[in-house]
């Protein structure tokens, strides 16, 4: 039969499901093999927020959002131009998603009687027979079916047989998109080792997929999408948590400490744990505490006594641990905590994603209490922030917030990971006998020029002291209600946290002119939809620049030279307006919040919409 | 190993901050006093604290020290445990500190057995805020937060931690210094948490709670020495044992009852050391049952730091992690 090929230039598809379905599953394999490819990606899973919701309900389904293109790729995509849907749940979830004439490819086993039911559709309806579906190209394939016949004489039982139905999605899809299968069954052997008869089943499955779509008549025309010019370099895949648990293996590494990691589970940060409790052959040590406030509080021990302490949460956990932060700040010990942010407040929307947490991080704690918060941008950018981060903590011997969010969190993108020969060193500076002073005394809070205390470790001979989270005084540590001191030791701490100022690097613009009638000033996740949006404006012939912020105390030295050099301002936030609030507080500019508090990323239509009508109006 | 250093060598140039006749005093006197007897290098030695009268302690001992956060010096002195198992760390708190606000931290330590010592003082009552009652304090307690007095069921510290799992758990009061340094000395000897309960006196606050058992008049009569492989014996002449009737401990004259049919205390027994900590009931009622003072109970069981330590030892000798392939991961690909 004769087929077509059309060139595309970026294509994003949604997969969705049951939770069961192997969704997730499906969308990796394929964002692996586009990758391999060559082509610039990113990536999104949308998981249920229950674990086991009842099957072929609209509360259990599960999606996960590939965005691949020729050209660089900075979004999981707005709306998708193919939805795969393998039941009536999963299409009435994410239709919406879908742009007009795009194209939806459904499991029809899915939209049986009983599923169309369970997908609270009206008793009668058929969406895959009634019509409504007219704007789109829609595709129907029995894979049930398919799969079944596949395998009819595999001697594998009907429970196995069903769970390779997303093999055969998986196969047609690498069909409709011109790629080969090797690195899905190169999977599927390395995953099924040690069962040869399922790895023959899965693969069985993958090119009965692969053929369908060669055979069908139903399908004329595949899909071309070249590779990506990108960067010269070796490049892998990777997810914001895998990123932030690598770069803390590396930080460790690159200060010689030893890292312990105090945590508790909480959602969505977990994942972090669980990769760094595979890292024993590192010599790190992860400790899963019985609460949120044992988890930081082990970590101050064993920053106490010279290790790199490093606990994890998100919003209600960092809530819980504030007090000891504060400890922390006291102390004048290195602590890195990771804040993966959700929705909130309280429990709010674990699953789903928000920046509220930011004013929590720089002000949430009792008395004047400064500790330095720099945020990652993008899934691999979490590496290098949080070996930031650490450097920080450690070099200015202070606790420092890492803030992320759910959806770099569990997103992905391609990265051209970097040698640990070109990561930065991180220097602790140890107190030893010579930091005595003449007269043989130590003074544990005694400065340096980076206003920062020397750590002093117990085991050190001569050096035994003690420290506490009441007031101490200048120097010598020791208690003191002296009124004059605390103002000086209060002034004291600020100024530690704003020194970093001298040491880190300037703010520079993403994109735009230095001066101009539109900044746009972004921090943390929002970093894709800002840059494809303003990149799109610039083609569109509007000028825009873009700030986004990774240090968020202390800001940089040149943020409020930047800010004066524009006549408009536009903060977006995935929350009600905080950064915004910091811009105006600080630098008395009139910057305007951009705000959306759905529990979702910002699509580049909207910013676009957004430096649009901020142009017209000026 | 000997040590070079003595008791006025553990003494810091901190003013003690303490009420004059507090039972503090005497706890800190014992401490700096058995510690240079323990053959530990003067600056392996940490003491840490939370937040309340007994938790001044560290500033008063010349060592490495933290005076934390309420309820979280065993939290803090678990993870430094973790990272640094050639340190000795002591943790200082006090019936509030450790049951109240730092209660679960408490029951967790015990059940993962760090090797550190818990030095527990126990004044049932909150002193640092001046005088609210604290939960050891008897149901009935009369004070600033309970007029009419507290309708709380206290804790029984011991059974508490027992239940917890404790693998050393043991009681002395602060006007005994010899048994204060002898139980002190068997809290460090033992590797795992040890935890040592402290009747300690608040003369400002609740005075005299505990001198039923501390006092000579009735000392004799209401405390209970406890000593391993002896029988249980107490009374104004030795002249009084208890026995077990099934499960059922019961006072006996000696008179007419030989030794061996008394109770003969085992450490190692979890069951019968289950029962002593019971021995905590009215005082002053008809053939009541002694406060036992001593080791309840010992185990030797692995401890957390130990076996933390073996998983990464087992993880390393199949090789050490390489930090650029773990970078790289399994799958790449390379654009030209
Ligand atoms: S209030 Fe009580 S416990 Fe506190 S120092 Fe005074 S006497 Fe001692």
């Amino acid at each position: 039969m004769n087929k077509t090929t059309e060139i595309k230039k970026d294509v994003t598809i949604l997969f969705a499901g049951d939770s069961g379905d192997g969704i997730q599953l499906t969308g990796t394999q394929f964002t692996n093999t586009n990758a391999l490819f060559g082509n610039d990606l990113s990536t999104f899973p949308n998981f249920p927020a229950e674990i086991r919701a009842p099957q072929g309900t609209l509360a259990g389904v599960s999606g996960f959002q590939l965005h691949f293109g020729s050209e660089q790729i900075y979004t999981p995509g707005d709306e998708c131009d193919v939805l795969v849907v393998m039941n009536a749940a999963a299409l009435k979830a994410n239709l919406k998603n879908l742009k007009a004439g795009g194209s939806i490819i459904a499991n029809t086993d899915g939209f049986d009687p009983k599923n169309l039911k369970l997908a609270k559709y009206p008793d009668g309806v058929q969406p895959l027979e009634d019509h409504s579906l007219d704007k789109f190209k829609l595709y129907t394939i029995d894979v049930t079916k398919m799969t079944k016949t596949a395998l009819a004489d595999s001697g594998l039982g009907t429970k196995e047989i069903d769970r390779t139905k997303n093999m055969f999605v998986l196969g047609f899809i690498c069909w409709m998109y011109n790629r080969s299968l090797e690195t899905s069954v190169n999977y599927v052997k390395e995953q099924f080792r040690k069962k040869p008869e399922i790895v023959e089943a899965n693969t069985k499955v993958l090119k009965a997929g692969y053929h369908f779509g060669e055979t069908s008549e139903t399908f004329t025309t595949r899909y071309q999408v070249e590779k990506a010019a990108m960067p010269p370099g070796v490049y892998r895949n990777i997810m914001g948590n895998q990123a932030t648990a690598l770069g803390l293996l590396a930080a460790s590494k690159l200060s010689g400490l030893e890292m312990f990691f105090g945590t508790y589970p909480i959602t969505p940060a977990s994942d972090i744990l669980h990769e760094l409790s595979k890292y024993k052959n590192f010599g790190v040590k992860t400790f899963q505490a019985e609460d949120e406030i044992a988890a930081i509080t082990s970590a101050i021990g064993a920053s106490f006594g010279g290790a790199l302490g490093v606990t994890s949460s998100s919003g209600p956990g960092i809530a819980l641990k504030g007090e000891a932060i504060g400890l922390a700040l006291m102390l004048e010990l290195p602590l890195l905590i990771v804040n993966v942010q959700r929705g909130g407040p309280s429990t709010g929307l674990p699953t789903k994603t928000e920046q509220a947490d930011l004013m929590q991080a720089i002000y949430g704690r009792n008395g004047e209490s400064p500790v330095p918060v720099i945020a990652a941008y993008s899934p691999s950018n979490c590496f290098d922030t949080v070996i930031e981060a650490a450097r920080l903590a450690v070099e200015f011997m202070t606790p420092v917030f890492f803030l992320s969010d759910g959806y770099i969190a569990n997103g992905a993108e391609p990265w051209r990971f970097p040698k640990e020969a070109d990561l930065p060193k991180i220097t602790p500076v140890f107190a030893t006998i010579n930091s005595k002073t003449e007269d043989g005394k130590f003074l544990p809070y005694k400065r340096n020029e980076k206003l920062s205390r020397e750590w002093a470790i117990p085991g050190t001979k001569g050096l035994e002291h003690r420290i506490g989270g009441l007031e101490k005084e200048h120097e010598t540590g020791n208690i003191s209600y002296d009124p004059a001191n605390h103002e000086f030791m209060v002034k004291m701490r600020q100024a530690k946290v704003d020194k970093i100022a001298d040491y880190i690097p300037l703010q520079k613009l993403e994109s735009g002119p230095e001066k101009g009638k539109l900044l746009i000033v972004g921090w943390g996740s929002t970093y894709g939809s800002i840059t494809a949006a303003a990149k799109q404006a610039v083609a569109e012939g509007i000028e825009v620049s873009h700030v986004h912020l990774r240090y968020l105390n202390p800001l940089p030295k040149n943020l409020g030279e930047i800010l004066s050099n524009f006549e408009r301002i536009i903060v977006p936030e995935m929350n009600n307006g905080q950064l915004v609030r910091i811009l105006r507080d600080k630098y008395l500019v009139p910057a305007e919040g951009f705000n959306k508090i759905k529990g979702e990323p910002f699509s580049t239509k909207e910013i676009l919409g957004k430096i649009r009508e901020a142009v017209l109006v000026s | 190993m000997t040590t070079t250093y003595t008791a006025k060598d553990l003494v810091t140039d901190q003013d003690v901050r303490w009420c004059p006749g507090c039972g503090d005093y005497s706890i800190l006197k014992q401490v700096q006093t058995v510690i240079p007897e323990l053959g530990i290098e003067k600056e392996k030695l940490v003491f840490i604290s939370g937040i309340g009268c007994s938790s001044r302690f560290p500033y008063y001992m010349d060592t490495f020290g933290m005076h934390s956060i309420h309820g979280r010096a065993t939290a803090i002195a678990s993870g430094l445990k973790a990272t640094r198992p050639d340190l000795s760390v002591w943790i200082v708190t006090g019936d509030g500190d450790s049951m109240s606000i730092g209660g679960n931290h408490l029951i967790h330590l015990l059940r993962r057995n760090f090797d550190v010592n818990i030095l527990l003082f126990n004044n049932e009552i909150y002193g640092l805020t001046k005088g609210q009652y604290s939960p050891t304090s008897e149901r009935g307690k009369i004070t600033k937060s309970t007029p009419m007095g507290s309708v709380d069921h206290p804790f029984n510290p011991l059974a508490l931690c027992l239940g917890a799992d404790s693998t050393f758990i043991a009681r002395t009061m602060d006007r005994d210094p010899v048994h204060l340094r002898t139980t002190l000395k068997r809290a460090h000897q033992h590797k795992g948490t040890s935890l040592l309960e402290i009747y300690q006196n608040c003369n400002v606050f609740n005075d005299g709670a505990f001198e039923l058992f501390t006092e000579k008049s009735s000392k004799p009569e209401e405390a209970l020495f406890l000593e391993h492989g002896q029988p249980l014996v107490f009374g104004i002449n030795k002249n009084k044992g208890i026995k077990l009737d099934g499960f059922k401990p019961v006072v006996v004259e000696l008179e007419g009852n030989s030794l061996n049919d008394l109770w003969i205390h085992d450490e190692s027994d979890r069951m019968k050391a289950s029962l002593l900590t019971r021995f905590f009931g009215e005082m002053g009622a008809e053939n009541h049952l002694p406060r036992p003072f001593g080791v309840f109970y010992q185990e030797n069981r692995y401890t957390y730091e130990d076996a933390m330590l073996e998983q990464l030892e087992e993880a390393t000798s199949k090789g050490i992690g390489n930090l650029d392939a773990m970078i790289q991961g399994k799958n790449t690909w390379v654009v030209e």
